[in-house]
């Protein structure tokens, strides 16, 4: 008993007062990408540097960026030295549309509310089942450490539930495996509608660096229809958790 | 000249193809199981086309104690006799072959798809299967009798957590058997490996299984500097150390608070939670990934790790011991915790090493099998980690094995990053060597992972295996369920925490 209480005193009250403070994140964090307005030289090399093909240039040289395939693994940005594309600190990179990752000249779009109805239905109390659908359990990792301490779901009334039976929705990982098609819409099929689909990472947003592959698909959005899409390989927790605060109308 | 046909070599030494012997099947099988009966374990054994209709079959072989690797190929068209009767640890290996190659080990005493896949070759089709298998859909173990029943769990699970199908052989809440299928997961990867490398192959490798981003990237990272024969600056081997046991630190302590959790014990289950998430923070100091990811690649590092940034870790470290020592401490000194670990889910030693289990599951079953010490490559050359093992192979020693092993991680990466030298951390890597085997191992935090590869004539890989420490390990958590309490299969699974992508790649 007493040890237990010496052991509470050591580790204190740790829950980050988000969203009113805004997080701490490394010097070396690589957030939403920086389109630059200019046309870009080597454009042909940047897009020949991407791992997943997230990065296009058009007839006049201006670069594109799809941050639902981009890893933020910064080899344009390397290729480049930062002139054409740089990736900034921002790690709010949630969006609505699947049209809205794709990045220009600077512009970007924060993952507006839902709909009324739905922010009345699921604003205040919404409940996840996860499925992995060929996820390599980073994004797992990283949604389920949402559960922390640190982070504190359920003060948001967000928590992930066992069944889909529970659930007002899925918060989907991987790039949707053959193998797991079927449970998949299995899993969707339970869920009483209303219901909501939450694509997590690149390879759920768009398949990633499997997509296509001759065993798994192109992401959550060609099975069902995606309501939320957060970017990233892996999402930092902050990003997937402003994506879901953002979607239900919890901060403007 | 020694007994078996297998040709021996030298961890990081890569070997000419032509030096890899071709045996006849039965010589090979001989060769393969005098080495085993020897004391040697089974590190790979995978296929690949041998350009006239048949298949090559290359194993690799370890003999922990010398430190030495061994290699040989047989070819094979259709079928061979089975080596598991005599080998089990050679089982999944088997089935594996089979499944990617349609041919049939002879006898082989269970034989059915691993991930539910088409075969590689065309036309062909998994013995006793036809096309492309449905996932799950096989036959099962099964049980008749009074009061017998079977309890099917998955794919999809109850927590957030990847999926599996667990089938339970159970007599009221005794569970005699646990047959697991997997391959839910399985994205094809290692077959977009061959022709590379390329601009995919690091980020294929970071995310074979992303808990283990570090592990995997430098076991890749070791095998392309082997083939490219480039010497990684010394900056570079420390800091990929600090890295790897940084990673341990991360999944041993989310391993140590879920444990508690599964146990009902919150304090150490809320604690760690936090704790594992502070580790991972560690990693992203260095590289801004919180994974690792892009901070290991062939011939140093991807990132420059500036004084800063090392200031920062060393300065966190002394607090996060201080953290996780309060909140571990608390599982051994709790009557209630205790009573839950000891006896549950044990792994008898014998077992694990028929089985070839190789990690801290295997460390907790009294074997004390370490690639840092048996088979050490970069920093672990200079800087040695004593090997824990403990006896009772229970849930109580996979667990007091990881922390024990977190204990030595921080010390390591303490001392490390005080004599941190200056310099470069990245040296470029040119053309690979071509017609070349390269074995690459590196400790893991769940064990051993293994990677192979064969370069063809230009250079690039003809062939690439991937073996993660849940290839090893799954049927080690099968076996801990025997004559257990059903309601212990989330302790025990919890007890391995092995990983279901990294065994369907």
């Amino acid at each position: 008993m007493w040890r237990e209480l010496k052991a509470r005193m050591r580790q204190r009250y740790r829950t980050y007062d988000y969203p009113r403070l805004e997080p701490v994140l490394p010097v070396t964090f690589k957030g939403m990408p920086v389109i630059d307005p200019s046309p870009v030289a080597n454009a042909a090399e940047l897009v020949e540097q991407c791992p997943t093909g997230a990065i296009s240039a058009d007839p006049g040289q201006h670069l594109r960026l799809d941050t639902g395939k981009c890893l933020f693994c910064g080899a344009c940005e390397r290729a480049c030295g930062g002139q054409g594309v740089r990736f900034s600190k921002e790690y709010r990179l949630a969006a609505r549309a699947r049209d809205d990752l794709m990045i220009r000249e600077g512009e970007s779009r924060l993952a507006d509310a839902l709909h009324r109805e739905a922010a009345r239905l699921f604003g205040r109390s919404l409940k996840l089942r996860q499925v992995s659908a060929g996820g390599c359990n980073a994004c797992e990792a990283d949604v389920n450490v949402l559960n922390t301490l640190t982070f504190d779901l359920g003060r948001f009334g967000i928590q992930f539930v066992a069944s889909p039976r529970h659930a007002d929705g899925l918060l989907v990982t991987g790039p949707v495996t053959h193998n797991m098609e079927l449970a998949l819409r299995k899993t969707y099929d339970a869920v009483p509608s209303p219901k909501i689909v939450i694509a997590v990472g690149a390879c759920a947003v768009s398949g990633g660096l499997y997509a296509d592959h001759n065993a798994c698909g192109a992401g959550v959005g060609r099975l069902l229809p995606v309501d939320l899409h957060v970017p990233g390989c892996p999402p930092h927790p902050w990003t997937i958790l402003d994506g879901l605060l953002r979607f239900l109308g919890r901060i403007p | 000249m020694k007994p078996s046909g297998f040709v021996p070599f030298v961890h990081g030494d890569a070997v000419p193809r032509r030096k890899v012997p071709i045996l006849e099947i039965a010589e090979f099988r001989k060769a393969l199981l005098d080495a085993i009966q020897g004391g040697q374990r089974l590190v790979s054994w995978s296929g690949h086309e041998a350009g006239d209709g048949s298949v090559e079959l290359l194993a690799v072989l370890a003999d922990d104690v010398n430190g030495t690797l061994a290699a040989a190929v047989t070819r094979v068209r259709d079928g061979y006799p089975s080596v598991t009767p005599e080998c089990p640890q050679a089982h999944w290996f088997e089935r594996e072959i089979a499944e990617q190659w349609a041919i049939k080990p002879e006898g082989h005493p269970w034989l059915k798809p691993i991930r539910f896949h088409a075969p590689y070759r065309a036309g062909a089709s998994m013995p006793g299967g036809e096309g492309s298998p449905l996932p799950g859909v096989t036959d099962y173990f099964h049980m008749e009798g009074d009061e017998v029943h079977e309890v099917a769990v998955g794919p999809v699970h109850a927590g957030v957590i990847e999926p599996g199908h667990f089938r339970f052989q159970c007599h009221g809440e005794t569970v005699f058997h646990l047959e697991i299928e997997l391959g839910y997961q399985h994205r094809g990867l290692e077959r977009h490996l061959r022709g590379g490398p390329d601009r995919k192959t690091v980020h294929y490798l970071e995310t074979a299984a992303g808990d283990t981003t570090i592990g995997h990237a430098t076991a890749y990272a070791h095998l392309v500097e082997q083939l490219a024969s480039v010497r990684v600056p010394s900056r570079a081997q420390v800091l990929r150390g600090v890295a790897l046991e940084l990673e341990r630190l991360a999944n041993h302590t989310g391993d140590l608070g879920a444990l508690a959790g599964d146990v009902g014990y919150l304090p150490t289950a809320s604690y760690c939670g936090r704790i594992r998430g502070d580790w991972l923070n560690l990693t992203a100091v260095l590289c801004g990934n919180r994974f690792g990811r892009g901070l290991v690649r062939p011939g140093g590092l991807g990132v420059t790790v500036d004084a800063a940034a090392i200031a920062e870790v060393q300065k966190r470290l002394d607090a996060l011991e201080k953290d996780l020592t309060s909140a571990v401490e608390l599982l051994w000194s709790t009557n209630s915790v205790m009573a839950r670990f000891e006896e549950t889910g044990c792994v008898s030693r014998q077992d694990a090493e028929m089985i070839g289990l190789v990690g801290p599951a295997a460390r907790a079953s009294g074997i004390a099998r370490d690639i840092r010490n048996d088979f050490p490559s970069g920093i672990y050359r200079y800087a040695h980690i004593p090997v824990g093992a403990w006896h009772s192979g229970d849930v109580f020693a996979r667990a007091f094995i990881r922390w024990t092993e977190c204990q030595r991680s921080i010390a390591f990466i303490r001392e490390q990053l005080s004599m941190l030298g200056e310099g470069a951390v990245q040296v470029a890597c040119g053309l690979l060597a071509p017609d070349t085997l390269a074995v690459s191992l590196v400790e893991g935090w769940r064990g051993e992972i293994c990677h192979v590869a064969l370069t063809d004539p230009a250079g690039r890989f003809a062939h690439y295996k991937v073996v993660d420490p849940s290839f090893h390990n799954w049927f080690g958590l099968a076996l801990s369920l025997r004559n257990q309490a059903i309601s212990d299969f989330p302790l025990c699974n919890k007890s391995f925490n092995l990983s279901y992508c990294g065994h369907d790649l």
